[in-house]
């Protein structure tokens, strides 16, 4: 057995109970500390996983996320203890849901290997070596120089990055490659998005005008 | 349903528990909550697809060069895919502004409404 | 928003430009070690918080303000987006220069990537920082902003 195939699934279940902590208690405050400690366990997994830029990436945001949650809670009260709703809609989407997680785990049980198509875990696509022309995602192979087009190369793109990204990017660190250079466009559209969720939380948080109507809505 | 599968779906009854609180929850912070919890599912689910294991003895590498050129093509055989975590380094830190945006909107429904919980918010007027 | 305490005063006058100094090293060296902009940015993005945190809001004013994140935010994604429109020079959109790269681990190489890696890095700090700014300062409808420090705002045990 795997030590860390091991290791990986007590992270994996301590995420679980985590979350339904997090979703089930009726203090605020406990919730949110359940989710730190979530992000907490996704962050071991990242680097248990071999990705140090993400785990540095998680922290930080993971570190955010949780003040300006706290942020929110901590000056307003909320005197309203029924947190979930009636019986029959929470148990009917229970029932939805425990019948997707069958579906799921019947077509991940099929044999040979795997339903779904999915590989097994730990063995990707690009273990294997083919053709250029089978490379997956099907298409002309964009990532290879076209000097070794004829030669065998990993079937999935991920592969041709970590092959050829040295002489085309120089960067040292692939993964800053595969984002600013191959998948600069990508990046792009991320720093749109982000741009545009910056001017939307400015835009709802203006300074309220002058009032509408004489009274409030809530007595205060 | 080997134990190489596993992962797998335990990432899915992640994703599955966030949206259980997104639909049965009436607390907005809590349908907040559920949101955090389905995008540290995806992630997950992301990184798990990328994962390497070397045929023989030694553990995978992380795919950034520490040595010299040469080491390059030892690196291309031992590394661990480096496009998941390019994907993943964009979704964290879009989910990120997406959660600020989101605390953005339940400030102002407190400050609206003087409360968090929806059901009492659906049933005002003004 | 007011302030914190002295002992978090002091300690915040101790530690905040070390932060400040690590994120702008992840910015900087992210095409050589783990990191990149993204990282960078958002550690900026929390030393700014935690200064904001620790004076309050009209201390930090003089420091980086409201309008200077708005800035801040706008120039990186223009510099980004100049930096994918100078690849045309270069045959198309967000090409490298061959040219340009150098040697594999030196700071000055990888033809563009450092610039953008800067580009980004402000950007994400100054956006996410002025996120926060805009969620301390909000203020309820017909609520005064007192003068006097409000301390209750991240006090737990006033919390029942």
């Amino acid at each position: 057995m795997d030590p860390l195939l091991v290791l990986l699934l007590v992270l994996l279940g301590f995420m679980l109970i985590g979350s339904l902590i997090a979703i089930e208690t009726r203090d605020l405050l406990s919730s949110i500390i359940s989710i730190g400690a979530v992000g907490l366990a996704l962050n071991v997994v990242f680097l248990m996983l071999g990705a140090p830029d993400l785990a540095i990436t998680q922290a930080v945001v993971e570190i955010i996320i949780l003040v300006v949650l706290l942020r929110v809670i901590l000056t307003r009260r909320d005197e309203s203890y029924a947190t979930s709703r009636s019986t029959l809609a929470v148990g009917s989407v229970l029932l939805v849901l425990g019948f997707l997680v069958a579906l799921v785990f019947g077509a991940l049980s099929r044999s040979g290997g795997g339903g779904l198509q999915m590989r097994p875990f730990g063995d990707p696509l690009m273990n294997e070596s083919g053709p250029a022309t089978a490379m997956a995602p099907a298409g002309e192979p964009q990532a290879v120089p076209p000097e070794h087009r004829t030669e065998a190369m990993p079937q999935s793109i991920g592969g041709a990055y970590l092959k050829y990204g040295l002489e085309k990017t120089r960067a040292a660190n692939y993964v800053t490659g595969i984002l600013l250079d191959y998948r600069a466009y990508d990046t792009l559209g991320e720093a749109t998005v982000i741009f545009v969720a910056v001017i939307g939380a400015y835009a709802v948080l203006r300074k309220v005008g002058r009032h509408r109507h004489g009274r409030d809505v809530v007595n205060r | 349903m080997t134990l190489e599968m596993m992962p797998y779906l335990l990432a899915f009854v992640l994703l599955v528990i966030g949206l259980y609180a997104i639909v049965a929850k009436r607390n907005v912070i809590k349908v907040i909550v559920g949101l955090v919890i389905i995008q540290y599912a995806t992630n997950l689910f992301l990184i798990l697809v990328g994962y390497r294991r070397l045929a023989g003895e030694g553990a995978p590498v992380v795919p950034i060069l520490t040595g010299p050129v040469s080491e390059a093509g030892r690196l291309a055989e031992q590394a661990v895919d480096p496009l998941p975590q390019a994907l993943i380094l964009t979704s964290i830190v879009i989910g990120l502004s997406v959660t600020a945006l989101m605390v953005a909107l339940a400030i102002r429904l407190y400050d609206r409404y003087g409360t968090f919980d929806t059901g009492r918010i659906r049933n005002l007027r003004g | 928003m007011g302030g914190m305490s002295l002992i978090v005063k002091n300690i915040t006058r101790l530690v905040a430009a070390f932060i400040a100094l690590f994120g702008a090293y992840i910015v900087l060296y992210g095409h050589l070690t783990p990191g990149g902009g993204f990282a960078g940015g958002v550690i900026l993005a929390s030393a700014l918080v935690l200064v904001v945190l620790a004076f309050g809001e009209e201390f930090s004013r003089q420091i980086f303000s409201h309008g200077a994140a708005r800035v801040s935010d706008s120039a990186g994604a223009l510099v980004f987006l100049l930096v994918g429109l100078s690849g045309y020079l270069a045959g198309a959109f967000f090409a490298n220069f061959p040219d340009l790269l150098g040697t594999v681990g030196r700071l000055a190489s990888a033809g563009t990537i450092p610039i953008s890696n800067l580009a980004i890095g402000v950007k994400v700090g100054a956006g996410l920082f002025g996120v926060f700014l805009a969620l301390a300062l909000f203020r309820r409808r017909g609520e005064r902003r007192s003068m006097e420090p409000d301390l209750e705002v991240f006090d737990t045990e006033a919390r029942s």
